[in-house]
C-alpha cells in the first residue's frame, strides 16, 4: 500500500480547492484480476489533481477495504475492474452499509457492461467510468462526488 | 566520363534533388512539429538511399532463414505454411469449453488453446473464492477430472494445445495426467505452456500464482528439465512481450525486456546444466502487435535480428534452430475503444497486417467487443474470419518480407534496434532481468511509459478516433454483451469437485502431496515431476498451489502509482 499526495496547484479542481481537509480517495481492485495499468493511472491522476490517495494495489478482499477505508476515513473507494470483478461490488456495498459507512461514495470504473452499470447505480454505486473517459471527466467527477458527501457531512 | 566522375555528378544531382524538394516541403509545411513513434523515435517525412541504402544487403538482411534473420526465420516463411490461428478460448464450465472445443475440431482445427478461469490464475479452486466471479474469464479446470471433461472427444495426442497455464504449470499436469489414462504417449503431446514467463506476470499483469520470485524460478527451470526429458514435443517457454506492452511498455522496450527475459531463462537453464541446443529450439515468443503499424513490423524485424545474435553469440548455441525467433502475437486489446464499438475491426485488420508483414508464426486476432465484455462467438468469428480475408483474399502471403528494403523501413528497423539494446544494455547492468525487477527498475518504467502514452492521448498529441476526436454523440452499443454462466451451472461445478474429493482417495493424495513438498527443499528433485504425480494421485489445483505457497515464499508484487 502507498499514501500519497502531491499537487501542482494548478491542476486542482475549483471544487475540492477549498476543502478544509483534503480529499482522500482510495483507489483498489477487488477480486482475482491483477491487470492494474488502469488504477495506477487512475490514482495518479487522482493524486496530481491535489487529492490524497490510497492505492491498495490487487486481488483485495472486500472486508479489508472496509477496514482500511473507514481507519483511513477516505471519502471515496474507487473500484477498477476489467474482468467482472464488478460483481463483487454489490457485496461492498452491503459490508459499507453493514459499518455504518453509507456515506462513503463508491466509483468503479472499467469494463463494465450497460446492464451491470445499472444493477450497480441501484445498489448505490454513485456512478461508472467506462474505457476512453478523460483525465478530466474522472478527476471532476470523482471532486463533486467528494463536494457532494462533505456538504451532506456539514463540512462545505 | 571516368566513374569517379560520374559518381560525383550523380551524388550532386541526388543532393540538388533532395534539396528541391525540402523547399518544397518546408514552404508547405514551414513549423511542422517533429513527429515521433510510440518508442520515441522521430519519424521523418521522406527516407531515401541516405537513410538506408542497401550496400550492406548480406550482413544487414540476408536470406530468410539465414543470418542474420531479419527478413524471417523459415526458407518459405508464409508461402509453406500460413501462421497458426490460435482464437484464445476459455469458458464458464469444462462441459462448455468442451461444446465449443468439438465444433472447433470438426471444422478441421488442430490447434487448440485454453484459458482458465481467474481464479485458477490465482492459484485457488472455485470452492475458495466467491462464486460469483467464477468461470465469467475462463474455464473452471482444478482436477485432472476437469481436464478430461474439456477435451472428451478431443484427440489430444494430434493436436497442438496451447495452455494459459502460468507456473507452477499444473493444466500441464492434468493434461498428461489425462493421457496417461487415454494410454496417449507423452511423447506425442505437443503446444506450448504459454504463461511461463513468470517475471512478466510478476512486474505486468500480476495474474499469477503469488509464488515468490525465487520459488517461481525453480518451478520454472525444473519445468523446462522436465519437457527435456520426457516431453519431445512440448515448448515449456513462451516469453511474453505482449504483457509488457499492454501493461504499459512501448515496442521498444517491449520487445527488450521479452529478450532480456528470455536470455535470464536460458542461462538459468545453463546454470542448472541443461544443454542449450536442446532446450533453446523450443523457446517461443509471445508479443502485443498496436496499430503503430510500421513500428510493429520493425520491432518484429529487429527482434528476429537480435535474438539469433543472442542465441548464437552470448549463449552459444550451435543448432540454427535456436537462432529462430519463433513468434505468436495478438492484436492489442488497448487500442480498442468502447466508443463506435465496430470500429475495432478495423483497427484489429490494421494491427494484423503488421503482425503478418511482420513474419509472425501464429496469431491472436482480438474480437471487436471485447472492450465491453468477454467475447461473444459472433464477435469472435469475425476475428478468425479477419485472419482469412487477409490470408486468401489480400496477398499478403506471396511475398516473404514484402517491405524488405524499403528504406523508411529498413532505417525504421536499424532505429529500433538501437533503441531496444539500449535497454537491454540497461536491463543487463542492473545485473539482468530478475534483478532488475526485484529492484522495481522494469515496473518503473512501464509505469513511466503508460503515463507518457496517457499525457499524449490527454493532449490531442495523440488521436484515438471516437475518443478525443470525430465523436459521435449516437455511439450506442449495439452489441449485446456475453451472457454470463449459468449461476446453477456454477453450483453444479461446485457440486462436482466435491464428489471429486469425496471420491479420491486421501491417503493417495496426502502422500503425493507431501513429496511435492519435500521436493521443494530437495536439489535435484524435480518439483515439476512431482506435481504431475500428484494430479495424477487427485490432488485439486488448489492443493497444489497452496503447497508451494507454503513451502516456496508467497510472493507480493511490487506495487508503485
Amino acid at each position: 500500500m502507498t499514501t500519497t499526495t502531491a499537487a501542482p496547484e494548478s491542476s486542482v479542481p475549483a471544487a475540492i480547492a477549498g476543502l478544509s481537509r483534503p480529499a482522500k480517495v482510495m483507489v483498489t481492485k477487488i477480486g482475482l484480476d491483477g491487470h492494474d495499468r488502469g488504477s495506477r493511472l487512475v490514482a495518479s491522476f487522482l493524486r496530481d489533481a491535489g487529492m490524497e490517495v490510497i492505492y491498495t494495489g490487487p486481488w483485495q478482499e472486500v472486508a479489508t477495504v472496509v477496514n482500511q477505508a473507514s481507519q483511513e476515513d477516505v471519502d471515496c473507494i474507487g473500484v477498477s475492474s476489467l474482468a467482472t470483478d464488478h460483481l463483487l461490488v454489490p457485496k461492498l456495498m452491503d459490508a459499507l452499509h453493514a459499518a455504518g459507512m453509507d456515506d462513503v461514495v463508491v466509483i468503479v470504473g472499467g469494463i463494465v457492461p450497460d446492464k451491470d452499470e445499472r444493477m450497480l447505480l441501484e445498489r448505490g454505486v454513485a456512478q461508472v467510468f467506462h474505457p476512453g473517459c478523460s483525465r478530466t471527466d474522472i478527476v471532476e467527477g470523482i471532486a463533486d462526488h467528494i463536494v457532494e458527501r462533505r456538504r451532506k457531512l456539514g463540512e462545505v | 566520363m571516368s566513374n569517379d566522375r560520374k559518381n560525383t555528378q550523380m551524388s550532386q544531382d541526388f543532393e540538388a534533388a533532395r534539396d528541391r524538394w525540402r523547399d518544397g516541403y518546408d514552404k508547405q509545411l514551414p513549423n511542422e512539429k517533429v513527429r515521433r513513434n510510440r518508442s520515441g523515435i522521430e519519424v521523418k517525412p521522406l527516407y531515401t538511399p541516405e537513410d538506408w541504402s542497401g550496400d550492406a544487403y548480406l550482413p544487414d538482411l540476408g536470406f530468410p532463414c539465414d543470418t542474420p534473420f531479419t527478413r524471417g526465420i523459415y526458407p518459405t516463411m508464409h508461402r509453406g505454411r500460413s501462421w497458426t490461428q490460435r482464437q484464445l478460448i476459455g469458458l464458464a464450465t469444462p462441459e462448455d469449453y468442451n461444446a465449443r472445443m468439438r465444433r472447433i475440431v470438426d471444422s478441421g482445427a488442430t490447434a487448440l488453446s485454453m484459458i482458465p478461469c481467474n481464479s485458477v490464475y490465482r492459484g485457488y479452486d472455485i470452492d475458495e473464492v466467491d462464486i460469483e466471479i467464477v468461470g465469467t474469464c475462463g474455464t473452471t479446470i482444478n482436477t485432472v477430472e476437469d481436464m478430461e471433461t474439456c477435451l472428451a472427444g478431443v484427440p489430444i495426442g494430434d493436436m497442438s494445445i496451447a495452455l494459459n497455464d502460468p507456473s507452477p504449470f499444473t493444466l500441464l499436469a492434468f493434461l498428461l495426467a489425462t493421457a496417461k489414462r487415454r494410454n496417449v504417449s507423452w511423447d506425442r503431446i505437443s503446444g506450448t505452456s504459454n504463461q511461463s514467463d513468470y517475471i512478466s506476470h510478476y512486474v505486468a499483469n500480476h495474474m499469477f500464482f503469488r509464488l515468490a520470485l525465487e520459488g517461481s524460478r525453480r518451478v520454472f527451470i525444473d519445468h523446462v528439465e522436465f519437457a527435456n526429458e520426457r516431453l519431445p514435443m512440448w515448448n515449456p517457454v513462451s516469453v511474453v512481450g505482449q504483457h509488457m506492452q499492454q501493461s504499459g511498455a512501448t515496442p521498444a522496450e517491449a520487445m527488450a525486456f521479452t529478450l532480456a527475459s528470455a536470455i535470464q531463462y536460458a542461462e538459468d537453464c545453463q546454470r542448472r546444466g541443461l544443454d542449450v541446443d536442446q532446450f533453446l529450439p523450443r523457446f517461443t515468443f509471445f508479443f502485443d502487435i498496436s496499430i503503430s503499424f510500421f513500428e510493429e513490423i520493425a520491432k518484429f524485424r529487429a527482434g528476429r535480428r537480435i535474438w539469433a545474435r543472442l542465441a548464437k553469440e552470448r549463449l552459444g548455441a550451435k543448432d540454427p534452430r535456436c537462432w529462430r525467433f519463433k513468434f505468436h502475437a495478438q492484436t492489442s486489446g488497448v487500442d480498442l475503444t468502447r466508443q463506435q464499438p465496430l470500429n475495432n475491426i478495423a483497427r484489429t485488420t490494421a494491427q494484423a497486417i503488421a503482425g503478418i508483414l511482420g513474419g509472425l508464426q501464429s496469431m491472436h486476432t482480438d474480437a471487436y467487443d471485447e472492450v465491453l465484455s468477454t467475447p461473444t462467438e459472433a464477435a469472435a468469428k469475425i476475428a478468425i474470419q479477419t485472419q482469412n480475408i487477409l490470408r486468401e483474399e489480400a496477398g499478403l502471403t506471396d511475398v516473404i518480407d514484402p517491405l524488405g528494403g524499403s528504406y523508411y523501413v529498413e532505417a525504421l528497423t536499424d532505429q529500433m534496434e538501437e533503441k531496444i539494446m539500449a535497454a537491454f544494455d540497461e536491463i543487463e547492468a542492473h545485473g539482468g532481468m530478475f534483478e532488475a525487477v526485484r529492484k522495481g527498475l522494469v515496473q518503473e518504467k512501464l509505469g513511466d511509459s503508460s503515463m507518457d502514452f496517457q499525457r499524449q492521448v490527454e493532449s490531442g498529441e495523440r488521436t484515438i478516433v471516437g475518443v478525443n476526436r470525430y465523436q459521435d454523440d449516437d455511439d450506442a452499443i449495439p452489441v449485446r454483451p456475453l451472457e454470463r454462466p449459468d449461476p446453477a451451472a456454477m453450483q453444479a461445478q461446485l457440486a462436482k469437485l466435491a464428489k471429486f474429493k469425496a471420491d479420491r482417495s486421501n491417503a493417495d493424495v496426502d502422500k503425493a502431496l507431501d513429496a511435492l513438498a519435500r521436493a521443494c527443499g530437495t536439489e535435484g528433485d524435480n518439483v515439476f515431476a512431482r506435481l504431475v504425480s500428484a494430479a495424477e494421485a487427485g490432488a485439486t489445483h488448489g492443493e497444489m498451489c497452496a503447497c508451494l505457497r507454503r513451502e516456496l515464499g508467497f510472493g507480493q508484487p511490487l506495487i508503485a502509482a
